[in-house]
């Protein structure tokens, strides 16, 4: 048979692989357009007086830094918390930007599940979370020493997030 | 008669439900129009089909106030787009813009179009640039031949 009889099959056999892998795509993973870029402009008040506040100094200071987007009323957020120990045991300095909460339940769920954050800024309006673009939490930065994104994770850090994508990445970073 | 005077005013009671809260706060009417015109383009991003206008997501509620506090300081359109994009992309605004990232996603649709019309117009070209396909003219063996076919059958 010729070809070109089998051209209709090949057409359908393209549009229908291209659909396919469209389904597997994750529109929810929204590209970020802050990663290459300087984090922005902010001061948060520290959470309760046993912490300090975070500002955009504190990230510039030379240090790899990792800032987590939290909230004690989000769900995922208790999932990935053990993921940001682990990063705080293996020696990073991570911080953190709590979202619409209170600082009462905020420290509650530190107390009860461990506080791996320095620093503890509040953002009750969720002002400065916009001006990082998130969209919900959690949602994690990782930020160079000269106070510039340069990597993003949205949604908890699992287990398989931690080993796979963000220990590697900070250790290319480091290197 | 009153009955049906209750159900008119029932129906013509009725607007259109909006996720716009009513506790939130709006700017003067013309400003306000401006700034439900520009929610209408921008994406709210927790729901993703939506328009900021029209979920009552937690975020687009953060992200409607964004909108008036910018058109009440006097940004334009462009102004108050710019202003998101720079936080969360393209992705933000519900029409993708015109550019080099976007440009295939533009381009596309008449790219096909393009090569459609062009596969059709090879096709009606080699149709017709094609040699005369009429059989050639019969000899006379074969006219002799046929006709005594022909009589025959005629005479069947």
């Amino acid at each position: 048979m010729p070809v070109r009889f089998f051209i209709p099959l090949l057409a359908f056999l393209s549009i229908a692989i291209a659909l396919g892998v469209g389904l597997f795509l994750k529109p929810a993973e929204v590209p970020s357009a802050l990663v290459g870029k300087a984090a922005p402009e902010f001061q948060l008040p520290a959470l309760d007086n046993q912490v300090k506040g975070l500002s955009r100094d504190d990230l510039a200071k030379g240090q790899v830094t990792i800032v987590n987007f939290f909230a004690s009323w989000c769900a995922p957020c208790r999932v990935e918390h053990p993921q940001l120990i682990a990063l705080r045991d293996a020696g990073y300095a991570v911080h953190a930007v709590v979202h619409k909460d209170t600082p009462k339940n905020a420290r509650q769920f530190l107390d009860k599940l461990g506080n791996p954050f320095q620093l503890i800024g509040t953002d009750n309006d969720g002002r400065v979370s916009i001006d990082w673009g998130v969209y919900g939490v959690p949602e994690t930065f990782i930020i160079d020493g000269n106070g510039n994104i340069i990597y993003r994770h949205v949604g908890a850090i699992m287990p398989d997030d931690l080993t796979e994508k963000i220990l590697p990445f900070l250790a290319k970073v480091q290197s | 008669m009153i009955g049906r005077v209750v159900v008119v005013l029932t129906v013509l009671w009725c607007s259109p439900v909006m996720a716009v809260g009513v506790d939130e706060q709006t700017l003067p009417p013309t400003q306000e129009a401006v700034a439900r015109s520009i929610m209408k383009e921008l994406r709210c991003l927790v729901c993703q089909n939506q328009s900021i206008e029209d979920s009552d997501a937690d975020l687009a509620r953060d992200l409607r106030s964004i909108v008036r506090e910018r058109v009440a300081a006097g940004d334009d359109e462009a102004g108050v787009k710019s202003y998101l994009t720079e936080r969360y992309g393209d992705w933000i605004l519900l029409q993708p813009p015109f550019n080099a990232r976007m440009a295939v996603l533009w381009l596309a649709p008449f790219l096909i179009i393009g090569l459609a019309a062009f596969l059709l117009w090879r096709r009606a070209r080699f149709k017709t640039g094609m040699p005369d396909m009429a059989p050639a003219p019969l000899t006379a063996d074969e006219q002799a031949a046929l006709d005594r076919l022909l009589d025959k059958d005629q005479r069947g």
